[in-house]
C-alpha cells in the first residue's frame, strides 16, 4: 500500500487535547471531529489539509487522553499516515485499531520539513522524501499487529475470529 | 532469567494456560472489569454493534459511568448519555452509574468495591491506571479496544517492562502523593515510562494512605506509563474490607524480579510541588511559583477528589476567605465523598470561605463545564493535565498541585506554600 502526501510537521508531545480539544468530545464522527483537528496548536490545518497528507511528529505523539476521537479526527481529515519519533501507547493502539497507519521513524522525522512530499510504502516499510531523495527504513509491525492492520482494524479482525469459533 | 514483576504476574494470571510472561510478549488477557464513560462509550457501542455480537460477555463486569459532561452540559452530551443509558438497560448492565449515583469513575469504582487486588481492568479512559494502587493491573485503552473487551471478555496486550521507584526519607508537612508523583514525572519526563509499568515502593510508600496511592497511580499515564502499581499491604486490605463482594488474589514482585530500571529518591528535602504549563513534567518546588496570580482554583478530579483531599483543603480554607479575585471550585469525586464531606462539615467550611461546591463531575478538568477558563486566565488545579487549552481557552494556563497548595493559593490570590496562609 503506497501513501503519499505533503508533510504537516509538529514537535514533541503533541497531546490529544491539541489533536482534538475536549470541548468537541460531545461529537463522535470522524467528519465532525476533523473540522477541529489540531485547531489549538495550528489553526490552518483543518482548512488546508489535503487527502493523503502526512503528519510528522516528534516524541510521544498522541500523549494524554484515551480519546479515540484523536486518531478519528486525523483520519477524518484525510491524513494517510502519521510518522513520529515515538507514540504514546494508547494513541498507538487506537490508530492501529481504527486502521490509521502510523510509523516510528526518527530519521525520517529529522529529515522532513513542513510541506515536503513523502511517499510511504507500508509493506516495504520505506519512507521516501521527494525533496531530498532520501529513503528511510522503518521496522516492520509484529505479525500479530500486521494481522489487525490487514483485516482492516480490530473490529473486522475480531469479527472474523468470532465467526471462526 | 530472574523472577517476575508484579505487572508480569498480574497479566500471566489472566492468560489461560500461561506459565509466566515476559516484557515484550503479546498476549490475549482475560479481564475482570471493562469500563467506559459518557464520552468514550458512544464510540465503543457503535463498534460493539458492528462486531455483530448480541450480548456483552458478562453484564456484571461491564461498568458504565456518566461523569465527563454529566449532568448533561448540552444537548449533544445528553444524547451521548442517553445512548449509554439505553445500552445499559438493553444489556442488563447493573453497574451503570447515572446522575444521582455517579461519581468520577476513578474515584467511584474502587470506592464501590468494583475493582479488587489481583484484577485486570481495562477502561476507555486513560486514567484507568488509578486502580493500580490496589495491586490490580489496570490500564486505559481506546473505545474500539473496549468494544472488543465488552464482547469477548479479553483483549490483546504487550507485557510491559517495569520501572521501580523507591522513595526513602520522611515527608514534610503538606506533602503527599500528588507532590511525589509530580516530582517523579518531573524527573523522568512525560515519556519517561512510555509503554512501561511503574511500580511504586520504598519506606515512604509503605506508610502512604490509600488516597495518596490512588493519586500516584492515577498519574502514571502522565509519564507515558501503562500502569502504576503498588504492592498490597495492610492499608490495601483494610480499604478493601467491607467493599469487596467477591474473593481477590494478592500478587507481589519477586525479590529477584527483573526491572528495566530502578530509580531511588530520597524525598526528605522535598516540599510541595507545582507543575507549570503546558506539560506535567514542568515540575518545580512551590517556592519557584510564588507570586504567580491565579483567577481560579480547582480542587477535585480523579486525581484529588477524595475525602482525604477535601479534608486537607478544608483544613486550610476553614475560617479563611477565598481571595476576591479568585473563583474557588471544589468538586467531591463521588456522591459518597460529597455526603461524607457534608457530614464532616467540610462543605460548610468551603461555602463559608467563598468557594463553590459542585456535584461530582469531571467538569473543568477537561475543559468540559463548571469552570472554563477565558483567554489569558490562569488556574491552580489539583487535576492531572495542564496541556494547552485543557481547561478552556487555548491561551489559558493550568498549574498543577496538590490540594494544600491549591487551597492556600485560593486564599492568597497567587500561588503560595500553605505555610504562608496558615
Ligand atoms: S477527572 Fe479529569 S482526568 Fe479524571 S476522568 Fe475526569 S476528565 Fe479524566
Amino acid at each position: 500500500m503506497a501513501l503519499s502526501g505533503q508533510v504537516w510537521k509538529y514537535g514533541d508531545n503533541v497531546d490529544t487535547d491539541a489533536i482534538i480539544p475536549a470541548r468537541y468530545l460531545n461529537m463522535s464522527t470522524a467528519e465532525e471531529l476533523a473540522r477541529h483537528c489540531m485547531e489549538d496548536i495550528d489553526t490552518s490545518f483543518a482548512g488546508a489539509v489535503q487527502p493523503g497528507d502526512i503528519i510528522v511528529g516528534g516524541e510521544n505523539f498522541g500523549c494524554g487522553s484515551s480519546r479515540e476521537h484523536a486518531p478519528l479526527a486525523i483520519k477524518g481529515a484525510g491524513v494517510s499516515c502519521v510518522i513520529a519519533e515515538s507514540f504514546a501507547r494508547i494513541f498507538y493502539r487506537n490508530a492501529i485499531n481504527i486502521g490509521l497507519p502510523i510509523l516510528v521513524c526518527p530519521e525520517a522525522v529529522a529529515g522532513a520539513q513542513q510541506g515536503d512530499a513523502l511517499t510511504v510504502d507500508l509493506e516495504a516499510g520505506t519512507i521516501t522524501n521527494a525533496r531530498t531523495g532520501e529513503i528511510y527504513h522503518t521496522s516492520p509491525f509484529p505479525p500479530f499487529i500486521m494481522g489487525i492492520i490487514q483485516a482492516g482494524g480490530l473490529v473486522p479482525y475480531t469479527r472474523e475470529r468470532l465467526q471462526e469459533q | 532469567m530472574g523472577g517476575h514483576t508484579l505487572a508480569e504476574k498480574l497479566i500471566a494470571s489472566h492468560v489461560p494456560g500461561s506459565s509466566g510472561v515476559r516484557p515484550g510478549d503479546l498476549v490475549e488477557v482475560n479481564v475482570d472489569v471493562v469500563l467506559a464513560n459518557d464520552i468514550t462509550a458512544p464510540i465503543s457501542l457503535r463498534e460493539f454493534e458492528s462486531l455483530g455480537v448480541a450480548r456483552v460477555f458478562d453484564p456484571e463486569k461491564v461498568v458504565l459511568v456518566a461523569d465527563h459532561f454529566a449532568p448533561n452540559k448540552d444537548i449533544k452530551s445528553a444524547e451521548q448519555c442517553k445512548v449509554m443509558r439505553e445500552f445499559a438497560r438493553a444489556q442488563g448492565i447493573t453497574n451503570h452509574y447515572d446522575v444521582g449515583r455517579m461519581g468520577i469513575e476513578h474515584v467511584l469504582l474502587h470506592e464501590q468495591g468494583l475493582v479488587l487486588p489481583g484484577d485486570v481492568v481495562v477502561g476507555a479512559d486513560s486514567h484507568t491506571c488509578t486502580y493500580g494502587a490496589l495491586g490490580a493491573f489496570a490500564t486505559g485503552m481506546g473505545s474500539t479496544d473496549i468494544a472488543v473487551a465488552m464482547a469477548t471478555g479479553s483483549i490483546w496486550m504487550r507485557v510491559p517492562e517495569t520501572i521501580r521507584f523507591e522513595y526513602t526519607g520522611t515527608l514534610q508537612p503538606w506533602v503527599g502523593g500528588k507532590d511525589l508523583i509530580l516530582y517523579t514525572i518531573g524527573q523522568i519526563g512525560v515519556s519517561g515510562a512510555l509503554y512501561m509499568a511503574m511500580e511504586f515502593a520504598g519506606p515512604v510508600v509503605d506508610g502512604l494512605p490509600m488516597a495518596d496511592r490512588f493519586t500516584m497511580s492515577n498519574m502514571a499515564i502522565e509519564a507515558g506509563g501503562k500502569a502504576g502499581l503498588f504492592a498490597v499491604d495492610d492499608a490495601t486490605r483494610e480499604y478493601v474490607a467491607g467493599r469487596a463482594k467477591r474473593d481477590y488474589q494478592v500478587y507481589a514482585s519477586d525479590a529477584d524480579a527483573v526491572y528495566a530500571r530502578v530509580v531511588t529518591m530520597d524525598v526528605s528535602g522535598m516540599g510541595p510541588q507545582v507543575s507549570f504549563p503546558h506539560l506535567p513534567e514542568n515540575t518545580r518546588p512551590v517556592s519557584e511559583a510564588a507570586g504567580i496570580k491565579v483567577d481560579q482554583a480547582v480542587i477535585g478530579s480523579c486525581t484529588n477528589g477524595r475525602l482525604e483531599d477535601l479534608r486537607v483543603a478544608a483544613q486550610i480554607l476553614a475560617g479563611r476567605k477565598v481571595h476576591p479575585d479568585v473563583r474557588c471550585i471544589v468538586i467531591p469525586g463521588t456522591q459518597q465523598v460529597y455526603l461524607d464531606a457534608l457530614r464532616e462539615g467540610l462543605v460548610e467550611a468551603f461555602i463559608e470561605a467563598g468557594a463553590v461546591v459542585s456535584t461530582p463531575t469531571c467538569g473543568p478538568c477537561l475543559g468540559g463545564h463548571m469552570g472554563i477558563l477565558a483567554a489569558g486566565e490562569r488556574a491552580i488545579s489539583t487535576t492531572n493535565r495542564n496541556f494547552r487549552g485543557r481547561m478552556g481557552h487555548p491561551d489559558s494556563e493550568v498549574y498543577l498541585s496538590g490540594p494544600a497548595v491549591a487551597a492556600a493559593s485560593a486564599i492568597a490570590g497567587s500561588i503560595v506554600h500553605p505555610d504562608e496562609v496558615i
